[in-house]
C-alpha cells in the first residue's frame, strides 16, 4: 500500500481566523453619523433688507445671548418651553391677533387650507456656545416635525415618515418651515 | 475499587472542535463587511452636541467633514487652547474652506454633486462666531445643504 500523504493540519486555521476578527473587530466604528439637517440660504452678494415687508406679528423673534439666555418675543423663557411656543406660533388654533395670520392656499389632497404664513427668525451672538445654539435649533425643527406628524396622524392616519412623497410634500406646504437666521450682529444685542 | 471509576470509553467524547473555524469566519465575514475605517486622525477634541430631530446620513461617499474644536493636548503648545478648524488631516484657517468645498467637489461623479451634504462637526463649547464664518463660506462656495452633527439624546 503506498503511503498516504499527511493531511494538512487544520487546527490552526481557528488561530488565523481569531487574530483577523480581533483585528476586525478593534478598528470596526459601528455607529452611524447622524445630524440635524439644514438647508442654508443662497448667497447673495448684496443684502437688501426687506424685513419691512413682513408684518410684526408674523414673526417669531428667537434671540439667544452671550450668556446662552433665550429671548422669545420679549420673554425671557426656558429652553424647554421653546417647542410649545412655537407650535403654539405657528399653528394658531384660535385665530388670535397677536400670532400669524394666514392665507388660504389650494392643497393637493386636502383642498383648500389655512396656510401660516408665519416666519422664524433666530438670532445669535458671536459669543453663544454652539451647544446652546443647536440646542434651539433643534427645539425650533422640532416643533415643525411634532405638527407635520399631528397632520399626517389625523388626516392619512400614518406617520409622515412613512407617507408617499406627494403626500409629504402637501404636508409640507401646508406646514411649511421657515427659520431665517440673521447674521449676529456686533458684540452685544 | 472500580466501583467509583466510570470513565472506562463510555464517558463524554470531547467535543468537536472541527466547526469552531466555520463560526469564526462566520464573526469575521460579518466584521469585515459592516467596518468603516477610519480615514483622518482628528486632532481636535470633539464633544457633539445632543439632540432629537437627527436624520442619519446615509451615503458616505457624498459627505464631507469639517471638524472645529479645541486643538488635542499636544498641539496646545503650538496653537494654544482656541478653538480651531480641521479639514481631513491638515489644519485650516476660514479663507481655506472654500478651496476645500471645490476639491471635494471635483472629486465626485457630476450627477452626485449636487446631493453632497457637508457634515459640521464641532465642539459643543465652541463659540458661535467661528460657527457663523463656516457658514458664511459655505453659503459662498454654494454648498447649503449641512449637517450638524449630534449625538442622539435620552428621550425625555
Amino acid at each position: 500500500m503506498a503511503r498516504k500523504t499527511p493531511e494538512i493540519p487544520g487546527s490552526s486555521l481557528a488561530d488565523i481566523a481569531f487574530m483577523l476578527l480581533i483585528f476586525f473587530l478593534v478598528t470596526t466604528t459601528m455607529d452611524v453619523d447622524s445630524g440635524l439637517e439644514r438647508v442654508l440660504p443662497q448667497w447673495v452678494e448684496d443684502k437688501v433688507e426687506d424685513d419691512s415687508q413682513i408684518k410684526e406679528r408674523n414673526v417669531f423673534v428667537v434671540l439667544v445671548n452671550r450668556d446662552n439666555i433665550l429671548l422669545v418675543e420679549g420673554n425671557i423663557i426656558r429652553i424647554e418651553d421653546l417647542r410649545e411656543r412655537t407650535k403654539e406660533f405657528l399653528a394658531n388654533p384660535y385665530n388670535e391677533d397677536n400670532l400669524p395670520e394666514t392665507e388660504p392656499k389650494e392643497v393637493a389632497f386636502f383642498g383648500l387650507m389655512e396656510v401660516t404664513k408665519g416666519v422664524i427668525s433666530l438670532r445669535n451672538d458671536n459669543d453663544t456656545k454652539y451647544g446652546t445654539y443647536l440646542a434651539v435649533q433643534n427645539e425650533l425643527v422640532g416643533a415643525i416635525n411634532e405638527l407635520r406628524e399631528e397632520l399626517a396622524k389625523s388626516k392619512f392616519g400614518k406617520s409622515y415618515a412613512n407617507l408617499e412623497n406627494d403626500k409629504q410634500k402637501a404636508i409640507r406646504i401646508i406646514i411649511p418651515s421657515k427659520i431665517s437666521e440673521a447674521e449676529p450682529k456686533g458684540k452685544n444685542i | 475499587m472500580s466501583k467509583f471509576r466510570k470513565d472506562d470509553g463510555k464517558g463524554l467524547p470531547p467535543i468537536s472542535t472541527a466547526s469552531l473555524p466555520d463560526i469564526v469566519f462566520m464573526l469575521l465575514f460579518f466584521f469585515m463587511v459592516s467596518t468603516t475605517m477610519r480615514e483622518v486622525t482628528l486632532n481636535v477634541d470633539i464633544k457633539l452636541p445632543e439632540a432629537t430631530e437627527l436624520s442619519k446620513l446615509e451615503k458616505k461617499s457624498l459627505v464631507s467633514y469639517i471638524y472645529v474644536g479645541e486643538p488635542k493636548r499636544q498641539f496646545q503648545t503650538m496653537f494654544g487652547k482656541a478653538p480651531r478648524i480641521q479639514l481631513n488631516d491638515q489644519w485650516a484657517n476660514i479663507g481655506d474652506i472654500q478651496d476645500y468645498v471645490i476639491a471635494e467637489r471635483e472629486a465626485r461623479d457630476e450627477a452626485e454633486q449636487k446631493f453632497m451634504i457637508t457634515s459640521l462637526k464641532i465642539d459643543e463649547n465652541t463659540k458661535m462666531g467661528i460657527v457663523s464664518d463656516i457658514k458664511q463660506e459655505l453659503r459662498k462656495s454654494a454648498a447649503l445643504h449641512i449637517n450638524y452633527s449630534s449625538r442622539r439624546k435620552a428621550e425625555r
